[in-house]
């Protein structure tokens, strides 16, 4: 019987011949991240001191400060500054702040490393599976376990197949994919599993579209979002300077637990509606929402590519009046290229604001909340009520295009209504 | 451990973590950010709830982030034992390495808010007192048994001597 990447990895993780789904077994943990919100912290600090007081290897662990930067609050600088005191106390050279979501921060510093276990404080770690690691959420207290030992248990998930095959249509992106793909899983429907993604639209994908799409895979409810390791993810990593790295790819005749099939051809935008992210229907049946908030950002959609997608649609417009665009790119690096690349000034040019590198808007922190009877379009991966400010606002989630779409209409668009008859377009 | 009782506070489907701690509130201590938990879906939920009570929901209880400062709210506020019908993953192992008792009962739609209820946790089952009813739970693993009885992951690891 073949293995899936889960099984393999898992396999040599745990340091043993091979392994199934369903089994238990203690991995030895190839990055543990902690970002300042659920960091040191929260249980981690105080209880560090009784397990003997020393992290197991400093160098395996990576600290990012991005929910609370730039700070709003004394309380929300307190906590940064928490952070990065305590990574210098315990000799974690790695830390990053102002640097952007830790998820797009990992990958691009090279902690996200192929066949490798990368477990973090945060539910959107599973983004690492785009480049072929195993990478999952876990809480304070797990996290406390691995930062003293280095090792933590976990079940050998079974895997569910999920194949994208045909050709993306123009002004339609990775976004519509994920979302499209948890619409029909549902919310639930990957609880305890891994979901590995594949297939001629899942190759065809630049890496920056990749990770829209696994960093959701935990709104199935699953444990790992993983894609097969490719030329196009090799090019990445040699780009950013990883070299030491094994390649596993699940054997044709490994057990997946479910398997679905989707043609691409036929995938037109799509929009989660509030409060599920599994609420998902196409962008032209919710039409007549009126948008306040436009959120062009985060780790799910705030990549260099999904501004160049942005900037191309908005060149030449203006965003609706009364509306606000928030732009925030998901790294420094990436800012710095938006910048560079020319994309950033069009999109001021429009009548957007650019913002740092943060997670502010995506979670409500900072930086552009909504009012009560305020709708928002985001790029983002979460919809849940309250998640973005007021309980009574309401977030619909849709890809970078069809934010600015949104954005210039004033109301959800499907982002081809405005590229129809643009012979400059290219996606 | 032996058996359990206290009252339920009942809720439904996907009551998710930014239900359970709003973002907005996450930079106050477990304490503070106690008194807005829930307060999307039941905002009496913090002054209503009494230690020892059970928290019961349905189905895909605890999706979304993985703060830990779920459960331990919940904790906080002196939940011992959470019901549900399924779990999302994260949570339960948070629930498990703080010490909260996670029990996945496939009728916890049949009981009601204000339902007194007594947990019997090494025989899987909850007694309805109220209704006169018993409900069969899934037995939980060995090695999760193991970190529960010595009150979470914490005490597990120094009781390891690690
Ligand atoms: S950008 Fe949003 S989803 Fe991503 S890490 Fe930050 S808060 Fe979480």
């Amino acid at each position: 019987m073949g293995k899936t990447i889960s099984e393999k990895i898992l396999a040599e993780a745990s340091g043993q011949k091979e392994v199934s789904a369903g089994q238990i077994v203690w991995v030895q943990v190839g990055r543990a991240m902690m970002d300042d919100i659920l960091g040191p912290r929260v249980e981690i600090a105080e209880k560090l001191r009784e397990l003997g007081n020393k992290v197991w290897d400093p160098e395996k662990v990576v600290i990012i400060s991005d929910h609370y930067t730039p700070p709003a609050s004394i309380k929300q600088a307190e906590i940064v500054k928490f952070t990065r005191d305590w990574a210098r106390e315990y000799g974690v050279e790695k830390y990053y702040e102002f640097a952007g979501p830790c998820h797009q921060v990992m990958a691009e510093t090279g902690n996200v490393i192929p066949g490798t276990v990368v477990l973090g404080t945060d539910s959107h770690t599973c983004m690492g599976g785009a480049l072929g690691a195993f990478a999952s959420g876990v809480g304070s207290t797990e996290m406390l376990g691995i930062l003293a030992v280095g090792q933590t248990w976990l079940k050998v998930p079974e895997t569910i197949k999920v194949v994208w095959e045909g050709a993306l249509r123009d002004g339609v992106m990775a976004k519509d994919i994920s979302l499209k793909t948890i619409g029909t899983i549902g919310h639930a429907g990957a609880t305890y599993k891994a979901v590995e993604y594949m297939g001629s639209v899942i190759s065809a994908l630049p890496m920056d579209e990749r990770m829209a799409i696994t960093n959701m895979a935990v709104e199935m409810g699953a444990k790992v979002g993983l894609m097969p390791t490719d030329e196009v993810t090799k090019a990445y990593l040699e780009r950013i300077g990883v070299k030491d790295y094994k390649v596993y790819s699940s054997d044709e005749d490994a057990a997946f637990c479910e398997t679905y099939a989707f043609d691409a051809s036929a995938l037109t935008p799509q929009v989660a509606c509030p409060h599920s992210v599994d609420n998902v229907t196409d962008a032209g049946n919710v039409r007549e929402v009126p948008i306040h908030q436009a959120y062009l950002g985060s780790c799910t959609g705030g990549r260099l590519n999904d501004i160049k997608m942005a900037a191309q649609l908005l060149k030449g417009k203006k965003i609706h009046s009364g509306l606000r665009m928030l732009v925030s790119p998901a790294s420094k690096p990436i800012w710095k290229a938006a910048d560079e690349a020319g994309y950033l000034k069009i999109l001021a040019e429009a009548g957007a604001v650019i913002l740092a590198p943060t997670c502010g808007v995506c979670v409500g922190l900072h930086s552009g909340l909504i009012a009560g009877g305020e709708n928002c379009i985001s790029s983002s991966n979460r919809n849940f009520i309250g998640r973005m400010g007021s309980k009574q606002g309401n977030i619909y989630l849709g890809s970078p295009l069809t934010v600015a779409a949104s954005a210039v209409t004033g109301h959800i668009t499907d982002p081809r209504e405005l590229l129809q008859g643009d012979p400059t377009w290219v996606n | 451990m032996g058996e359990l009782t206290g009252k339920a506070l009942k809720y439904g489907d996907n009551i998710n973590t930014d239900i359970i701690s709003p973002p907005q509130y996450m930079e106050l201590s477990i304490e503070e950010a106690s008194a807005y938990s829930m307060s999307a879906v039941d905002p009496e939920f913090s002054a209503r709830v009494r230690p020892g009570d059970f928290f019961v929901a349905e189905n895909n209880l605890g999706s979304g982030s993985s703060r830990e400062t779920s459960p331990l709210t919940l904790k906080y506020l002196g939940i011992h034992v959470v019901v549900a019908r399924s779990y999302a993953r994260i949570f339960y192992r948070n629930c498990i390495n703080v010490g909260i008792i996670p029990l996945i009962c496939e009728k916890s739609n049949q009981i009601e808010d204000g339902d007194e209820l007594k947990a019997d946790i090494e025989g899987g089952r909850i007694l309805n007192l109220t209704k006169n009813e018993s409900y069969e739970c899934e037995s939980l693993p060995e090695h999760i048994m193991a970190i529960i009885h010595v009150g979470g992951l914490f005490q597990y690891l120094k009781g390891k001597g690690r």
